[in-house]
């Protein structure tokens, strides 16, 4: 296999601040504590990192989707880096995992400090409810298209392409369901999980429906909270404190029609070419991976990446996950340990590879996966916009 | 029902917001090879042709996919409601987002034949669906 970039990279340190519905600290506050946790964990000080990196960059527009960028962290830590990058023109979260390979590849840096904050739980409690409209104002920009239809949240538009999913798979909603009630019953065994109480799928067919077929059990819980990782070049991870996890691979793709209304095909999204761009890049096979950590904007997400990695048939999963043993932390492919964004918080992409980072570190306590696992996929997506990666302890 | 968001107008995307005042869906094509072009742009990237400009179309097209929304996302908002995506007649690749009108939200249906209709709104014509009448 060509060496590509990302198998000269590995994952040293994670972080993760206190994840809320009301912080007690700034914005900033949770990013600082992410990160100098994550810089700890590597083994590292503030003085060892070169390179900071995060999506989608600051977004100063008080509603807590991105309230930090760059500069302000790279302030407050008094960092000096040779090179760093922010950005939401990138394929998706992971974007700004990508960057950094390709930076420490250009030797601009040697240890990449990345970090995704979210301050929504309190943007929503003051100025900005959960609106993408603005009352008022005209839209610009490809939302535009859909701005005139009371189109008010990403939600709606999910809602369109999961419905077709729904037509084509003949999935029922009581399989739709169990990524729920497996992601509440592994939240129960993370004391940093936002809703830890179980649920069943009877809990499930009655809770509210947002726009058919989507039901609020269905979305992510939105948080303050802040995550954090160190990506270092592979000889310096082999010196540091924690076994390197390797970027095995990496799947980044935009060879399809990127956009929310024109995709080739809406029902898998952005996924089926970004998980091929990732497999023809490793020799590891879906049937060498020991768990997966599949993002879960919306449980349609997960179901989805469950297809498009090759876990199961397309249009397949309604049978992978019925019952949801499979999919358990016992099971053969245990999803999204942590309890995912749904029930563990909305750290956009960046609390899953937290979370496989301590899976595969065998630091997960009462949720740990048995067996040692040393495989994990990881993902992102919504919409046109899709990452992979695929992480392996070295 | 509370008012629409309407969009910021722009050389490429005006016939389709504004035509409807005739009665009139805007779609753009290629003169050349008859390809429509959407999001509209004055480029056709089938046959490399420049000459791409706005095109009256039937207005008919068939429901690709479709969600009833039934939360109040702000104050006011009379739900349920159904945004969906159409398919033109003439190219099915060509998506419309829109609201299906003048047909109650659950019997909205897959590849269900629609029409176009227009609502007023400022100075733009918005284009909405309704199923076929004749
Ligand atoms: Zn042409």
């Amino acid at each position: 296999m060509t060496r590509f970039a990302e198998k000269n990279t590995a994952i040293t340190g994670v972080g993760m601040s206190e994840v809320s519905r009301g912080a007690t600290k700034s914005a900033l506050g949770l990013t600082v504590d992410a990160a100098l946790e994550a810089i700890a964990d590597a083994g590292l000080t503030r003085a060892d990192i070169d390179g900071i990196a995060t999506w989608p960059g600051e977004k100063a527009d008080g509603s807590g989707f991105s309230p930090v960028g760059c500069a302000a962290l790279q302030d407050a830590l008094r960092l000096e880096v040779g090179w760093y990058g922010g950005g939401g023109e990138a394929p998706g979260q992971y974007g700004a995992v990508f960057n950094a390979i390709g930076a420490i590849a250009a030797g601009l840096c040697r240890n990449v400090l990345i970090f995704r904050t979210m301050y929504e739980a309190t943007a929503r409690k003051t100025a900005y409810a959960n609106s993408l409209l603005r009352e008022g104002q005209r839209q610009a920009g490809p939302f535009a298209w859909y701005a005139p239809y009371y189109t008010y949240a990403a939600a709606l538009q999910q809602a369109l392409f999961f419905n077709l999913y729904v037509h084509k798979s003949g999935i029922k909603p009581e399989q739709v369901g169990q990524i729920a009630v497996n992601q509440r019953r592994n939240a129960a065994l993370n004391p940093n999980a936002i809703y830890k109480t179980p649920i069943t799928i009877d809990d499930y067919l009655a809770s509210p429906l947002i726009a058919t077929p989507l039901r609020i059990y269905d979305c992510d819980v939105p948080i303050d909270g802040a995550a954090a990782i160190i990506v270092s070049r592979m000889d310096v991870a082999r010196d540091l404190k924690n076994p390197p996890i390797r970027i095995e691979a990496i799947g980044s793709s935009m060879r399809y029609r990127n956009s929310w209304t024109q995709l080739a095909e809406l029902d898998t999204q952005a996924q089926p070419k970004v998980a091929e761009m990732m497999w023809g890049r490793t020799d590891l096979k879906a049937a060498d991976v020991d768990i997966a950590q599949l993002y879960d904007g919306f449980s349609f997400h997960t179901i989805n990446w469950l297809e498009n990695f090759g876990f199961c048939e397309r249009y397949g999963a309604k049978d992978f996950i019925d019952g949801g043993h499979r999919i358990a932390l016992g099971g053969e492919l245990p999803v999204n340990s942590g309890g995912g964004a749904m029930s563990g918080g909305r750290l956009h992409a960046y609390g899953a590879v937290h979370e496989a980072c301590t899976q595969l570190w065998g630091r997960a306590g009462a949720r740990q996966v048995k067996g040692d696992p040393q495989v994990c996929a990881t993902s992102t997506s919504g919409g046109p916009l899709a990452g992979a990666m695929l992480l392996v302890r070295d | 029902m509370i008012a629409r968001t309407l969009p910021v107008i722009d050389r490429d995307n005006q016939a389709y917001w504004i035509w409807g005042r005739d009665g009139k869906l805007a779609i753009h094509r290629c003169a050349a090879c008859e390809y429509y072009v959407h999001p509209p742009v004055a480029f056709c990237p089938r046959c490399e042709s420049r000459d791409v400009a706005p095109h009256a179309v039937s207005g008919r097209g068939r429901v690709v996919t479709f969600t009833v929304n039934h939360k109040a996302w702000v104050p006011d908002l009379t739900e349920p409601y159904v945004l969906a995506l159409v398919a033109i007649a003439e190219q099915d690749d060509v998506r419309i987002p829109c609201n299906i009108v003048e047909c109650p939200p659950d019997a909205v249906d897959f590849d269900m034949e629609v029409e176009v209709v227009f609502e007023p709104a400022e100075d733009l014509w918005i284009p909405l669906f309704r199923p076929v009448q004749s």
